[in-house]
């Protein structure tokens, strides 16, 4: 899988172009480094969702930190609105950043526990000083009614007066006051009970479609990514390896760690049999990542030249990519002409 | 003591598990929380019972209270726990632990804390088998080996000179399920067992304890949020909200047939993954009871889209249905003509069906 390659970049003017994005962390003074992402390339057109997904360690929630630049990446380029990221410093690094948000996992830690909740909301606009004090204070109540949150409460009350469900919505509303184009939601749900989960990704697609906003949105729930994505990057080991519209890739996954993926997931049906494919293992360590393909380690569909030859996205159905030389279905890879004439 | 350990030994003919109304309150400075109140279930030997509920629906105090794992101070018990056919209810710690191990063990959701990261993997397998079952050193390591296999953690024997920190999170959840049945419990306590891992490692650690279970003729309570987790994992399933079991089927019976709004309110709160993308979920409005002042009647009636006047006073019974199995606990249960007058109701007046909280 563990596929690079750029061949579902699209060629549309998109949002969000991020292209051989790389991020390395070295492993104290060993000398050694944590492959988190091994060059990835994704696209994000305007107001469309794009859903990352995949088990922990497969560099999601990095490649959400990377296009923030928090913290850089190694290399690679993130163009955003038009504007190269990666090479941006100082105050234009802090306006660009205002443009694009970010809503973490944990609602009450990522909110200061000392602050009423108004002025959390409030303190993007104060800082950049954007319309007058009236202006300012007529927009976080709006933000806030339209999370559902009661203004008038928001400004006697902190965040451990609130429910978790509760302060998912007021940092919601915090990402949305300075109309960002690009949201990036990193497990905004994981933490939430299903009933409250269920309220939060409904507002997100309320609000994506009032606003015309644009979502990364970074998740291990197939299920819940699935739901509100238009299309899915699935990762693993620092790589991509396929991507599709949802409905497509959910239907017929091509690629062998997709399929593992989805027959793992405990389907709320006893009578649905448990159809599974053998996975055996645990994904392994991104600092001595195998070579070739990085999931043949637990491939069911595992040959040969997997072992050796990286393989690259290739298109198999409109809109339909995979990095895996025998996929599930679309055929094999053509051998690529390096290996050939080695 | 001795007269527990023989109660374990016969076969008495009693279920497993028999709780009677079993409260635990709590006293806090807000006032009494009533984290379980009022819970009767029975359980046989070798079922699995799953226990489902979100939080704060008092699913964990009630498997720790089972277990008698909850502090004594500010602690109210009420009710009765028959284990084996004998009240363990109301023993202390200290006869607990001739429980513990032997009849009863628990694994827990979090294997990164609730090992001891100081210990070696198999010091902490081994410790129970030389303090419960008596075992000499080389007998409780031979063991603690063949454990290892049974969970099928690959070199048992290196692993065993390992520290927690030196195994990924799957592996330290099968040590935790190597600890739980290392002195073969009758009942044994999943409780989340794998909420904190990934969804590959999820279905072999769920394959792993349903295997086990059967192969030792063992009771399983497991205990999570995930209704896709029980439904193949388990012969029956309890719900629980506010405190209260609110519904009790075996597994199948419950997934056709649910009688409780709230069971079915929470099915359809799930992304379900066959449904198309950008399906609208139908959530549960408002959030889960204040268990310092839970409402009067039932405690799920400010949520319910089929609440009555009746569902605001009058609390429901546990009662029936046609299969002497399947109980519930709802005045107006789905299927029956209220349910049906009030859904054409909604369906005429659109309101904002699942609100926020």
């Amino acid at each position: 899988m563990a596929g690079t390659g750029k061949a579902h970049l699209r060629t549309e003017d998109a949002l969000l172009r991020v292209e051989d994005l790389v991020v390395r962390f070295p492993v104290g003074r060993t000398g050694l480094f944590v492959n988190a992402v091994s060059g990835i390339s994704l696209d994000v057109l305007k107001g469309e969702t794009l859903g990352l997904v995949g088990e922990s360690g497969c560099g999601k929630s990095t490649t959400g930190r990377a296009i923030m630049q928090l913290p850089r990446p190694t290399s690679g380029s993130v163009m955003f609105e038009g504007r190269e990221l990666t090479s941006m410093t100082g105050d234009t690094m802090r306006e660009a950043r205002t443009r694009m948000q970010m809503i973490f996992q944990d609602p009450i830690s990522s909110l200061n526990p000392r602050r009423k909740v108004r002025d959390i909301v409030m303190e993007p606009l104060t800082i950049w000083k954007r319309g007058t004090v009236a202006e300012r204070n007529a927009r976080v109540d709006q933000v806030l009614e339209e999370v559902g949150i009661d203004p008038q409460r928001a400004a006697e009350s902190q965040p451990h007066q609130f429910s978790g469900g509760q302060c998912q919505r007021i940092s919601i509303a915090r990402s949305l006051v300075l109309s960002p184009s690009l949201i990036i939601c990193d497990e905004p749900v994981s933490a939430l009970d299903v009933s409250v989960q269920a309220q939060v990704l409904n507002l997100l697609e309320d609000l994506k479609r009032q606003y015309g906003l644009t979502l990364i949105f970074i998740a291990h729930d197939l299920a819940v990514v699935k739901n509100i994505s238009d299309r899915v990057a699935v990762m693993y080991l620092g790589k991509i390896c396929e991507v599709a519209k949802s409905d497509d890739l959910y239907r017929e996954p091509a690629h062998h760690y997709t399929n593992v993926l989805l027959n793992s997931i405990p389907v709320p049906d006893p009578e649905i049999a448990v159809q599974r494919t053998a996975i055996e293992g645990e994904i392994p360590s991104p600092v001595f990542p195998p070579a070739g393909c990085r999931f043949h380690t637990r491939c069911p569909g595992m040959q040969e030249r997997c072992q050796n030859e990286e393989p690259q996205l290739r298109e198999i159905n409109t809109g339909h990519f995979v990095a895996c030389h025998y996929p599930v279905h679309g055929g094999e890879a053509p051998v690529s002409i390096r290996t050939a004439g080695s | 003591m001795s007269n527990i350990s023989q109660a374990s030994s016969r076969d008495t003919g009693a279920p497993l598990l028999e709780l009677t109304d079993v409260k635990t309150h709590f006293r806090t400075r807000r006032g009494l929380v009533r984290a379980v109140d009022g819970v009767s279930l029975t359980l046989e030997r070798g079922k699995s019972l799953g226990v489902v509920g979100e939080s704060g629906s008092g699913k964990t105090i009630l498997s720790r209270s089972i277990m008698g794992l909850l502090p004594t101070k500010g602690t109210e018990r009420h009710g009765s726990i028959r284990f084996q056919g004998q009240e363990i209810g109301n023993l202390g710690r200290k006869q607990m632990r001739h429980i513990w191990g032997r009849e009863m063990a628990m694994i827990f959701q979090d294997p990164m804390t609730s090992l001891n990261p100081l210990m070696k993997i198999g010091r902490q397998i081994t410790e129970p088998l030389e303090i419960h079952l008596g075992m000499d050193k080389d007998n409780a390591w031979a063991t603690a080996e063949r454990l290892l296999q049974d969970v099928r953690i690959p070199e048992g024997a290196r692993r065993l000179h390992q520290y927690p920190h030196e195994l990924s999170g799957g592996m330290r959840q099968r040590v935790m399920i190597a600890i739980a049945m290392a002195c073969g419990p009758t009942l044994l306590f999943a409780d989340e067992p794998t909420t904190a891992l990934d969804v590959t490692v999820q279905a072999q650690i769920l394959d792993l304890l349903n295997d086990q279970r059967k192969e030792r003729n063992m009771s399983l309570i497991l205990v999570t949020h995930d209704l896709g987790v029980v439904a193949g994992h388990t012969d029956e399933i309890a719900v629980m909200y506010g405190g209260k079991l609110v519904e009790k089927a075996p597994t199948r019976v419950l997934f056709a047939d649910m009688k409780m709004p709230y069971t079915e309110a929470l099915m359809q709160s799930i992304p379900k993954i066959d449904d198309p993308s950008h399906t609208r979920l139908l959530a549960i409005g408002g959030r889960p009871p204040d268990l310092v002042n839970p409402p009067n009647g039932c405690r799920f009636a400010p949520r319910c889209l089929y609440a009555r006047d009746r569902c605001l006073t009058e609390e429901p019974p546990l009662r029936a249905t046609d299969n002497p199995e399947h109980t519930y606990a709802c005045w107006y249960p789905v299927g029956s003509a209220e349910y049906y007058q009030a859904k054409a109701r909604l369906a005429e007046t659109p309101v904002a069906v699942g609100g926020l909280d």
